[in-house]
């Protein structure tokens, strides 16, 4: 994603973290040895995306500032590195992955269906300012494609049908629940395990080691 | 088949509780300490008699990677980095491993760091892991209430710390020195090797990096023994491994199995056959998207570890076995491998930063047979003269999937650009 002339426009003038945010940018700082504070670069964009849902070029020179980097070092980093969007993005974010795996399951109908549903084409965002959708890489879910990332879940093994229901439920404000939507557990076949029958109870669990 | 009591990760598939009370339950942290008691030598002894090769793909012998660090730390500290960066296109286990059986990792990674002098690890989690890298750092948290971590790990005095780094969406920052570079605050760009990274690594450090599945299978190899890993699979490809079956079968599925197994066997024992039949399969991918793709007449009888796979010219990568049947499109499909390449290419060397566009828009062209029959070969050609051009394996793993299509399915090519032509005479 480039930063063009014309998105001055929504460019804010200035940044500042959250004092929550603040408090964790001192945390993640301490997690590199001393002078090597530029480590935290990814993290504390990550950070700002979290607060703002974007990267504003402020913010990158707020990070600089803060990590003692040049400002075109954390450009170079906001740059490279697909997930920080350096535009602002809906609401419901939604990366749809069209790798082979997922093209394999059928995600390009799962494609359509969101296209259809939204009323937006791919790198659009809504009018209303709620969704945006774009193709992504592969997510690395690709037992339970297809897969769609959205906020912080993964949403797997899709279909026509559940990818609608799915957007209905982010249309009306609620939470659908992540993962599987057939109801498979993780990445288990479907219809239950081929191996580790004996453990597949939980009940089976109780059999303590005792303390290491 | 693996039996049930040869499985490592037997909490694969998250049936049970992941956090430190389940774990203990399914025996991990056991005797830790005592292992730690028996010294470096020991640990990378057993790691080397057990035969383990790394499970991010390259298939390096484990043992030896860590008797690589210097003997003795000196003035600069020694690092060990878990590559958790998973993101070869087919491929979902160490997600797995982090988001059901953390502890496995955690304590792997004590174990790895002790033998090689590392009071410090950074686990590199892909960035779109969000959740994974929630449980994975809950998990250590826990380890460090349970002085499992800290500053006298186990009650064995080594002092170990974890830290989690999650990384940003750049499938490049797979090659371990692209991760250290994104690590050090970088654009993950690849540095040329000499020197390699156990002289200067992390930070111009001695560093070790390891893949998540490499890492987390060591404390069970540690308490069972190398020998009793050794002795599963075949020679000198040891041990289980987690398959990630995905594509064209009637269940996709992870699961551990052991090394060797014969592929078709893996398909129909774990992930319910092929969609309509062995006998409707066209092709798989058996290592991830980098290896090339098999014709079934190969599928039939190879079987699945590095050596039988590379006598087949292909790999095991990652064991990511990406199954398609006969109603695939086959040139389409590495065509959007090739357009992930191009979208991944760091741009860092000419051959990989051009070639894999170039490869692109040429596969594009492929799929509507809108080509000459001659530029097949220079397709193939241009691959060869991005492979082995570069300075790390992307370029080569921009190549491997056209090679793999026009050594296999080059009667499919030409009868694209055949049909192609009819229909344009016809018009």
């Amino acid at each position: 994603m480039n930063i063009t002339p014309e998105d001055e426009a929504f460019q804010p003038a200035d940044f500042a973290f959250t004092e929550e945010n603040l408090a964790a940018a001192e945390k993640i700082i301490k997690r590199y040895p001393e002078g090597r504070q530029r480590s935290a670069v990814m993290p504390l964009l990550d950070l700002v995306q979290r607060q703002e849902g974007w990267v504003p070029l402020a913010a990158m020179r707020v990070v600089a500032a803060k990590l003692d980097m040049a400002e075109m070092r954390v450009y170079e980093v906001a740059t490279f590195y697909t997930m920080f969007n350096l535009k602002p993005v809906g609401k419901h974010f939604i990366q749809l992955c069209t790798n082979i795996a997922c093209k394999l399951r059928g995600v390009d109908v799962v494609l359509e269906t969101c296209q259809h549903e939204l009323g937006i084409g791919v790198g659009e965002t809504s009018a209303d300012g709620q969704f945006t959708l774009v193709e992504s890489e592969c997510l690395g879910a690709c037992v339970n494609a297809p897969v769609a990332w959205i906020g912080d879940y993964f949403y797997e093994d899709l279909d026509v049908a559940n990818t609608k229901s799915l957007l209905d439920q982010l249309k009306r404000g609620e939470a659908p629940k992540p993962g599987s939507q057939t109801g498979r557990q993780g990445s288990c076949p479907a219809g239950g395990p081929s191996t580790l029958l004996e453990l597949a109870a939980p009940t089976s669990l109780t059999t303590p080691f005792g303390d290491a | 088949m693996l039996s049930d009591k040869d499985r490592i990760f037997t909490n694969l598939y998250g049936f049970h509780d992941p956090k430190l009370k389940g774990a203990r339950s399914r025996g991990d942290w056991s005797g830790t300490k005592e292992l730690i008691l028996k010294g470096r030598d020991w640990i990378i002894e057993e790691m080397k008699t057990s035969g383990l090769r790394g499970r991010g793909g390259a298939g390096f012998p484990t043992g030896l990677k860590w008797s690589f660090m210097p003997k003795e730390v000196g003035v600069r500290p020694h690092y060990l980095v878990v590559n958790a960066d998973e993101s070869e296109p087919g491929t979902c286990k160490d997600r797995d491993i982090m988001r059901h059986d953390p502890h496995k990792l955690i304590e792997g990674a004590l174990l790895a760091g002790f033998a090689m002098g590392a009071h410090t690890a950074y686990i590199y989690v892909r960035g779109e892991f969000v959740r994974e890298a929630q449980v994975l750092q809950a998990a250590i948290e826990e380890a460090y209430d349970a002085g499992l971590i800290g500053r006298d790990a186990c009650g064995s005095g080594w002092e170990f710390d974890i830290h989690l780094h999650r990384g940003g969406g750049a499938y490049i920052c797979g090659e371990e020195t692209a991760l250290l570079e994104s690590l050090e605050g970088k654009k993950g760009q690849p540095r040329l090797k000499p020197p390699f990274p156990a002289g200067v690594g992390l930070y111009g450090c001695p560093t070790t990096v390891n893949n998540v599945e490499s890492i987390a299978v060591a404390p069970t190899i540690l308490r069972r023994g190398g020998a009793w890993f050794g002795g599963l699979g075949r020679p000198k490809n040891s041990g289980t491994k987690i398959f990630c079956i995905s594509g064209h079968v009637e269940k996709p599925c992870n699961v551990e199995e052991e090394m060797g197994i014969p592929l078709k066997e893996l398909i129909e024992k774990h992930a319910g056959g092929v969609r309509g039949g062995w006998d409707n399969l066209l092709a798989v991918i058996p290592g991830g998207s980098s290896v090339p793709v098999l014709p079934k007449e190969i599928c039939d009888t190879v079987l699945m570890d590095f050596d039988s796979l590379r006598d087949v010219r292909s790999g095991l990568g990652t064991a990511a076995v990406i199954v398609m049947d006969k109603s695939t499109d086959i040139i389409a499909q590495i065509a959007r491998l090739s357009r992930f390449y191009k979208h991944e290419s760091c741009g860092q060397c000419t051959p990989c930063r051009e070639g894999t566009g170039w490869l692109w828009r040429v596969m594009e062209r492929m799929v509507l047979g809108q080509a000459d029959l001659a530029e097949i070969d220079m397709l193939d050609e241009v691959t060869r003269q991005v492979e082995g051009h570069t300075i790390c394996a992307l370029g080569d793993a921009a190549a491997w999937p056209i090679q793999g299509l026009i050594r296999n399915f080059r009667p499919e090519l030409e009868n694209r650009i055949r049909a192609a032509r009819q229909h344009a005479t016809a018009a």
